[in-house]
């Protein structure tokens, strides 16, 4: 018989997380909705609270726990702080190369670092001719005796001016078909975060864009080999990234119900709450099937990936589900609201705005569907 | 320094609104609430842990309930204790304060020697403020409640201070003694996924009424001389009513209102 159950060890990580996200994140969500700014306090907060440090390994500083624990984690935060899941998401999305990818010296000089808060990581591939498609990118490099110049601009990077440590993509300037992957610190001459964007969702989770002119980057910072750097990135996309978007999206979902339970219990119409009603039943019932068979998805890629097991498809799966229950959930939240679902002191509508923001995040619906007919058809 | 905290496992607070009581038993019914540790146990645990960074302790987790309470013990090693036993067995089931304090003496006493007993001044759940000082009859140590305040010393002799209605108190204690603590003492850690990893290696005796220099008539519900006579639940509501006439005559018509539903004397 297959074992759903999580372990006990498993449940204490959802409540370490649970208690984290209630005390130490739910307390910046105001000031990230007023300003749209990435409180220090917050990444300070992550850090101390050993939130980067889940899937770095324990002889580089980290804890060695893997892709169920992140996704426990992901989901807990993302249930108080969407906006917070996604820029911990994206850090472990610039961690990971680094884990897979990285030389005894690359872990050792940055992993330490990244597992305490004290370095932040992102990873930089899309850019304004798309991100989905990273071949068509026009970033370029080439080399200059050791060393590497690159030239070009990402868009849409979350984190990009928090980060410190960046994982770039790049073409070679003399074969479109090789590219490379590069370690950038901040302070590399020629790198600059230049534009903030300013999203409808998901504020205080900082998103922008990055220019490289005539960036030098030591032959040291190349990250696999020199022309393979496509699957580097990649590889971390297509776990990580959507990995860390399904932990998002169930937090959403959970939010969203939670919410809408509440309030159906607490609003009083025709003498009775409206939980009583089978219209606002049919509408929970929907969300907590949605949540349930999110959850199936999710925790079954994260526990291959655990495994070793490549397991990018079923992220693909589980992302387009998620993402896609947690648009409909915070709908049928604001719904359940009424009049008081457009009124900003009732923590629906955020949902709502992130929800728009979630959909197109580390690849579309369309694009989730285009991998898994690949899949279906291979 | 040797610290026991006794912990209670309780349902979750949070979703109180789930619990019912049963009126044949008139026990609590959680259904399928959690467990969770005593919101002020974790005050306790808190003190000790503060205790074993500034003089060194070994800190014991002692609590009474079902094997599911296993799983608040382990928490409670996450947080940093050093080991954890857990009194278990059917026959101490249905314990009031008094039988409660009694079997947790007794495993106190088994355990061997102790510096200071800490636990939360009252439980979530039942609330009675009783088995703190139940604790130290039993022990025959001084006890102090309420405590919120701890300045402690290198030596045995301790200074706490402690909540009353209209004011504070300090009390000099010797130890061992046992302090039962108010949510003003600190403010508890998270659990933390590190402290979850450590307490892979610590080890959680189970003890059942075998173990223990009892005999079955002396613990849980036999033991217990609290008889539940009866109990009620509280009906609350709001009504609205909207008052007419003149300014004068409405001011008029809520003093009365107000008199009358006892809210103005």
């Amino acid at each position: 018989m297959i074992d759903f159950t999580f372990s006990e060890e498993q449940e204490m990580f959802r409540k370490a997380a649970r208690e984290f996200a209630e005390t130490e994140v739910a307390k910046y969500v105001p000031e990230m909705e007023d300003t749209s700014k990435v409180p220090e306090g917050l990444l300070r907060a992550l850090g101390k609270a050993e939130m980067l440090a889940i899937t770095i390994p324990e002889i580089y500083g980290g804890l060695g726990l893997g892709y169920t624990a992140r996704l426990i984690a992901l989901e807990e935060i993302g249930r108080i702080s969407v906006a917070t899941a996604m820029m911990l998401q994206v850090f472990a999305l610039g961690i990971e190369p680094i884990v897979k990818f990285g030389t005894d010296e690359q872990k050792s000089k940055y992993l330490p670092g990244l597992a305490t808060g004290e370095l932040l990581a992102t990873a930089a591939v899309t850019e304004a001719t798309g991100g989905s498609d990273p071949s068509g990118i026009r970033t370029s490099y080439r080399k200059d005796g050791d060393d590497y110049i690159v030239n070009g601009r990402k868009c849409f990077i979350t984190n990009a001016h928090v980060a410190n440590t960046l994982i770039i993509l790049a073409k070679s300037e003399e074969n479109p078909k090789e590219f490379c992957a590069f370690i950038v610190e901040k302070d590399m001459e020629g790198f600059k975060a230049t534009h903030v964007e300013h999203k409808v969702g998901f504020r205080g989770c900082n998103t922008g864009e990055l220019a490289f002119e005539s960036l030098r980057i030591p032959k040291e910072n190349l990250l696999g080999q020199e022309g393979k750097g496509m699957r580097v990135t990649m590889s971390a996309i297509g776990e990580i990234g959507r990995g860390g978007m399904v932990g998002c999206a169930l937090g959403l979902q959970a939010a969203c119900m939670e919410a809408s339970i509440k309030f159906a219990n607490e609003r009083i119409l025709y003498g009775k709450p409206i939980a009583k009603l089978p219209v606002i039943q049919d509408k929970i019932a929907e969300m907590k099937i949605d949540l349930e068979a999110g959850r199936l998805l999710g925790y079954r890629a994260a526990s291959m990936q655990d495994a070793g097991t490549p397991s990018s498809n079923e992220f693909a799966a589980a992302k387009y589900y998620t993402t896609e229950a947690a648009i409909k959930a915070a709908k049928v939240a604001v719904d359940i609201h009424g009049g008081y679902g457009c009124m900003e002191e009732y923590a629906v509508t955020r949902y709502y705005r992130d929800a728009a923001v979630l959909g197109p995040s580390a690849g579309t619906s369309a694009i989730m569907k285009v991998i898994v007919g690949r899949w279906a058809l291979s | 320094m040797k610290i026991v905290v006794c912990v209670k496992a309780v349902p979750d607070p949070k979703e109180a609104d789930k619990i019912k009581i049963d009126p044949e038993t008139k026990t609590l019914m959680r259904g399928d609430v959690p467990f969770v540790v005593n919101p002020l146990d974790k005050h306790a645990i808190e003190a000790a842990l503060q205790l074993k960074r500034k003089y060194g302790a070994q800190i014991t987790i002692l609590s009474m309930g079902p094997p599911a309470a296993g799983n608040i013990v382990k928490e409670c090693l996450a947080l940093g204790a050093d080991q954890g036993i857990l009194l278990s067995d059917r026959d101490f089931g249905g314990a009031d304060a008094y039988a409660t304090a009694f079997t947790l003496a007794k495993g106190i006493e088994k355990n061997g020697e102790f510096d200071l007993i800490l636990c939360g001044m009252a439980s979530s759940d039942g609330a009675t403020e009783w088995v703190g000082p139940q604790l130290a009859t039993f022990l025959r140590i001084p006890v102090v409640t309420m405590v919120n305040e701890i300045h402690e010393n290198a030596d045995r002799e301790w200074l706490v201070k402690t909540a009353w209605e209209d004011g504070y108190r300090k009390v000099a204690i010797r130890l061992p003694a046992v302090l039962s603590v108010a949510r003003e003492l600190n403010e508890p850690k998270n659990l933390s996924f590190s402290g979850i990893i450590k307490a892979r290696k610590k080890e959680i005796t189970i003890w059942s009424i075998s173990d223990l220099d009892v005999s079955p008539e002396s613990v849980g519900f036999k033991g217990s001389p609290t008889i539940v006579g009866d109990f009620g639940t509280l009906e609350t509501g709001r009504n609205v009513e909207f008052l007419e006439g003149t300014a004068e005559e409405k001011a008029e018509r809520l003093v009365g209102i107000l008199i009358g539903s006892g809210a103005i004397g």
